[in-house]
């Protein structure tokens, strides 16, 4: 394994310790989602991204917006690491007066936008990408969907006006962990076939393993996918992936860890950074 | 009162003469831009419209992520829709993370008449008074709604400027400054206050002038800014006229009446007062003009309100 991967997969298992951190000391959190989207977090931060604390206000910076608020753990995981803001804050997510609270705000350094209804990302995202365009800057667009907020209709209005208007410098990920907090995605409300919607839709479309650290980099690095249409990463990830008894299950939408459950965490997490460290 | 333009023709003339010298000036617009009285303004400045088409949602969620990146945004669409379809976007979006869109609701209230309440806006100063971070500006008059759109051009927070498409006469002094966040006195009284907001202004100063004849001194205020509300003139005018009428082409919940109510009440002041607005009932079909005779929205009807208002004194 090469030392970047190394160094990436390495800190994805600590962003996964983080997050069970934030979770149980805020006794609620969405550790499903937050483990489904890590990977992707960890390489568009590390890899991806042309942000830091320093030039948070640089005209030329790229914009993430994270549509999938609810998911926002491992958003403050990401940005801590970052030295958006000190990692000791992360103890106070959720409590009274915090800034940390449970969904995105513009109050904590780093967030572009504040989202946790969800269906609104993708429009926000397009308005940047337009401005971008318009003002002849080279920044990225960049904005993480979950696939249960795809029953919004208003994500279909901002992708047709995203292809309409050819927004190369727009690139949409779609976390495609199957799940929504009331089962499988396909018995809720069928996405299927959801590659095939999307390039209807006019975007170019890439399918990815969302757990894959390289393959991740390698395709958000190669965006825009095609030039003049808007760039699809369908990203294929597994909700409450790493820690096992967590994989797949509905349940953990929202659940936060007992204690026993997150001495177990621990163990497998442990297992795995060394597992890495061998390697 | 000779007539002049719709403040809707205004809007669009100045919008137009910012434009050109800004090219940060941006409309997004639901194919709504002849409505809008825009279609010049496309034509000369193409590259300063985004079009969404019938896609309200979407107007508002773009324009704030163009806000976000320093562009100067006005989301221009029939208020009727862009206050309800995407009032969670005006919420989220534009109002909670801070990005300084100005909507534009454009033939607000009853301007679409007999087109039905799927087309009236008599919902929306209710709803956009609850949500945080958004002024509410209802001009009265080609001079308020000029004044208004430079203010908001100027202006680094979000705002809603209500629009109606009826011509209006001149109501606002000349002498009289215009600042967002206060109310014009346009005609000066010592026995009764109208408060009035956007078309019904014109209405509210034919009342009084009717009055006046009958040796019965009004006062008028152009309540523009409809939030936050300019406190002080409506507990002066209460106090120096011992009655208040408000008057507006909104719902009678949670409009202009409601908050000077609560304005009153909260400072003590236990003046004779009624609220003229729109009842809670399916309403009667009709033009503008017929719709507001029918509820009272009349030189007549207003008149002999504050008759009875003042009855006892």
């Amino acid at each position: 394994m090469e030392t970047s991967e190394r160094t990436l997969r390495l800190k994805s298992v600590s962003y996964r310790e983080a997050i069970l951190r934030i979770i149980s000391q805020a006794g609620a959190g969405h550790t499903g989602g937050d483990l489904s989207a890590i990977d992707i977090l960890n390489v568009l931060y590390n890899r991806i991204l042309n942000v830091s604390p320093q030039t948070a206000s640089d005209p030329d910076r790229d914009r993430f917006v994270q549509s999938k608020g609810h998911c926002v753990e491992a958003l403050y995981a990401v940005l801590a690491d970052r030295g958006f803001f000190p990692s000791a804050e992360l103890d106070t997510v959720c409590r009274y007066g915090s800034r940390l609270i449970g969904h995105p705000t513009r109050a904590v350094p780093g967030i572009e936008h504040n989202t946790g209804a969800l269906g609104h990302g993708l429009a926000v995202a397009v308005g940047m990408a337009l401005a971008g365009r318009l003002d002849g800057r080279s920044y990225r667009v960049f904005t993480l969907l979950g696939d249960g907020e795809l029953d919004e209709g208003s994500n279909w209005e901002a992708s047709m006006a995203a292809a309409h208007y050819g927004l190369d410098n727009l690139i949409v990920i779609v976390d495609r962990n199957g799940l929504q907090i009331t089962g499988p995605t396909e018995q809720v409300n069928a996405l299927e076939p959801l590659a095939d919607k999307f390039r209807s839709f006019g975007y170019a479309l890439r399918q990815v393993d969302g757990h894959d650290i390289p393959a991740l980099v390698e395709a958000l690095a190669s965006a825009p996918f095609e030039r003049g249409k808007p760039s699809l990463l369908l990203a294929h990830t597994v909700k409450g992936k790493g820690i096992s008894f967590a994989e797949n299950q509905a349940g953990w939408h929202h659940r936060v860890p007992s204690a026993a459950e997150l001495e177990r965490a621990w163990a497998e997490l442990a297992a795995q950074r060394a597992a890495l460290e061998g390697s | 009162m000779a007539m002049g333009k719709p403040n809707l023709d205004i809007f669009a003339e100045t919008l137009l003469s910012l434009a050109r010298s800004d090219r940060d000036v941006l409309v997004v617009t639901s194919d709504s831009r002849g409505s809008g009285r825009l279609s010049g303004y496309a034509q000369e400045l193409p590259e300063q419209i985004i079009e969404t088409g019938i896609a309200e949602q979407n107007v508002i969620g773009i324009s704030a992520g163009l806000a976000s990146a320093g562009k100067k945004v006005f989301a221009v669409s029939p208020a009727c829709f862009i206050t309800a379809r995407a009032l969670e976007q005006i919420k989220n979006d534009v109002c909670y993370s801070d990005h300084p869109v100005r909507v534009v609701g454009i033939s607000a209230g009853v301007s679409y008449g007999a087109l039905g309440a799927t087309h009236h806006s008599l919902h929306d100063i209710a709803a956009l008074r609850a949500i945080h971070n958004i002024m509410i500006v209802v001009p009265a008059d080609s001079l308020e709604t000029r004044e208004a759109i430079l203010a908001a051009y100027a202006a680094p927070y979000p705002l809603y400027i209500r629009l109606g498409k009826a011509p209006m006469p001149d109501v606002y002094p000349a002498s009289e400054p215009f600042r967002l966040g206060t109310c014009a006195r346009i005609r000066d009284g010592h026995d009764v206050t109208y408060v009035a907001c956007g078309e019904t202004v014109p209405v509210a100063l034919g009342a009084a002038e009717a009055l006046a004849a009958q040796g019965v001194s009004c006062r008028v205020l152009s309540m523009h800014t409809v939030k936050p509300l300019d406190e002080q003139a409506l507990v002066s005018a209460a106090r120096e006229t011992g009655a208040v009428i408000s008057v507006e082409e909104h719902s009678a919940h949670g409009g202009l009446g409601e908050a000077c109510a609560t304005v009153l009440l909260r400072h003590g002041l236990h003046v004779p007062f009624d609220l003229v607005a729109i009842p809670d009932e399916h309403l009667v079909s009709g033009s503008q003009n017929e719709v507001f005779r029918h509820y009272g929205l009349s030189v007549e009807s207003l008149a002999a309100t504050a008759m009875r208002l003042i009855g006892g004194r």
